[in-house]
């Protein structure tokens, strides 16, 4: 067992990513994820591995593509506005099977914005920011140690199903430290048949010109793909739901502030818990949608909280699916919760 | 127990290693942390701050709305601080920088020079380490061998005469602590 040691999100996220493999990180800086390029600039060398910082986020993303396409383990990482420059790699990703790896520590917006925490990149990774029918598995950490563990279920799962994987973390997260325990080194042997180099491959596409015995087929095995995917990846944290009335949904920073919330509401009685969607896609659809009817029973609500407007919520809404009352409390353009504003909200609600 | 202390000072004072130090002690104690800084726009000269939680049990927020102690290392940071802490918390003041009487009645209020003994035994910069020796003294949250075995961890690659100079800061502030 390795030492625990004190971390910062972005710095752990780095050696984690390191440890499962990782060999090319291609990268332009942006806060607050700046650590993340710095720390593999220099760890990177020592393990064989390739950093470039690119000239751009546009070119970082497809720097990725090309290392993919050789089944290298390959990574980038951003902040919201260099995000929204990758969109388009994205969609070319995921329209060639590729195994990439993308991180997004996400800040104020819309526009330039500011670097405090935010969320509000959520539907944009969930619904797909690229042109297309496709999705990205999209997984979100709530403290430094599940940045690392989920950090390497990034690079399994990527390769497991051929498929871009993203890992959405507020400003907050990149930026705390906290104590870790990290794995030891993963001995990465994958096998791969379908890259560059590899037999009578030569080459790795998105394009395919015929629609109905072309694009349409490629779509179908897609769409496949993201069933599978649906059915294998649900991951979440239920706290104190048992005999919760009401529901928070949350997940990042602001489910560890709900959960502050949740100790002091119920030393005054009130019964309420957290549901925590750790896989935001998939999203867990039918675990919400079984405490909603708990929720219902109860006469309570669910309470839908988010750095951002309206994202998560239309998730939450789509599951819940009119069983029981939504109610959202909202915090924008990089400005963070404290739980007695949490606590605040649900006693003036219940009036 | 959840103890959430603010450390606050100008940018260049160490107030964000000063903090990780602390944490760092306090998780070689067993105890759960969160280091979280301001980040971003700081610059020498401006002021800066970081929190950190300790607790025995799993730490729910990060962030710190009223702190139980707030280190502050200048005027600024007391100006805003002060109003801030909890009602009965504590503030441990920098005497050398501070020269202002505190305003509220409630808080227990410590006292370090730390510039001034930083200057003493050798190098201004480690009036934060003074600070934090201060702090370990007053509050019993950490214990100066714990900071003192921390700095290793903190400072991996600090050449030995420069481990020297801070331990005998976190000493210096250990010993020349007071309260009010």
């Amino acid at each position: 067992m390795e030492k625990v040691q004190l971390l910062k999100g972005n710095e752990a996220l780095a050696e984690a990513a390191v440890r499962a493999g990782c060999r090319y990180y291609f990268g332009y800086p942006i806060t607050p994820q700046n650590e993340i390029p710095a720390y593999m600039s220099k760890r990177l060398p020592e393990v064989g591995g390739v950093f470039i910082q690119a000239e751009s986020e546009t070119a970082s993303i497809n720097m990725v593509y090309g290392a993919c396409s050789c089944g290298a383990r390959a990574m980038t990482s951003s902040s919201s506005p260099g995000i929204s420059l990758m969109q388009e790699g994205l969609s070319y990703l995921a329209g060639a099977d590729l195994p990439a790896v993308v991180i997004n520590v996400m800040r104020g917006g819309p526009g330039l914005g500011n670097i405090s925490p935010s969320q509000a990149d959520y539907l944009q990774s969930v619904k797909g920011g690229g042109h297309g029918d496709y999705n990205l598995i999209v997984l979100a950490p709530y403290s430094v140690q599940e940045i690392v563990d989920l950090t390497i279920k990034c690079f399994d799962l990527a390769f497991k199903y051929r498929n871009p994987v993203m890992l959405i973390a507020d400003g907050m997260l990149g930026q705390m430290s906290e104590p870790v325990v990290l794995p030891k080194m993963i001995d990465v042997k994958d096998d791969l048949d379908w890259v560059v180099g590899n037999g009578n491959h030569a080459i790795i596409h998105s394009l395919y010109l015929n629609p109905e015995d072309m694009l349409e087929i490629h779509n179908a095995k897609l769409q496949k793909k993201y069933e599978a995917i649906k059915n294998e990846c649900i991951e979440f944290e239920k706290y104190l739901c048992d005999d919760a009335t009401s529901i928070f949904v949350s997940y990042g920073t602001p489910a560890r502030v709900c959960k502050a919330a949740i100790d002091e509401l119920r030393e005054k009685g009130i019964k309420v818990g957290l549901f925590r969607p750790i896989s935001l896609w998939p999203f867990p659809e039918k675990e919400l949608n079984e405490l909603a009817s708990q929720v219902a029973n109860h006469s309570g609500k669910v309470i839908v909280v988010e750095m951002a407007k309206n994202q998560l919520e239309q998730d939450v809404k789509l599951a819940v699916n009119g069983k029981c009352e939504i109610v959202a409390l909202n915090k924008l353009g990089g400005a963070i919760f404290n739980e007695t504003e949490i606590i605040d909200f649900v006693l003036k609600d219940r009036k | 127990m959840l103890s959430k202390i603010i450390l606050a000072g100008f940018g260049g004072q160490g107030i964000i290693v000063a903090g990780k130090l602390l944490a760092s002690a306090a998780m070689k104690l067993g105890k759960n942390v969160t280091h979280f800084p301001s980040y971003g726009a700081e610059m020498r000269g401006g002021t800066c701050n970081c929190s950190v939680v300790i607790s025995d049990k799993q730490i729910s927020s990060p962030i710190i709305n009223e702190p139980d102690v707030a280190i502050v290392l200048n005027k600024p940071s007391k100006d805003k601080y002060e109003p801030k802490c909890k009602t009965n918390g504590m503030l441990i003041l920098n005497k050398s920088l501070i020269k202002d009487e505190t305003k509220r009645t409630d808080l227990k209020v410590g006292y370090i020079d730390a510039s001034e003994i930083a200057e003493r035994i050798g190098n201004s910069k480690v009036a934060n380490m003074v600070i934090l020796g201060a702090f370990a003294k007053i509050t019993s949250l950490v214990n100066i061998n714990s900071l003192i075995d921390s700095l290793k961890d903190v400072f991996p690659t600090m050449p030995d005469k420069l481990l020297d100079l801070n331990i005998k800061a976190l000493q210096e502030g250990f010993n020349l602590a007071y309260v009010i």
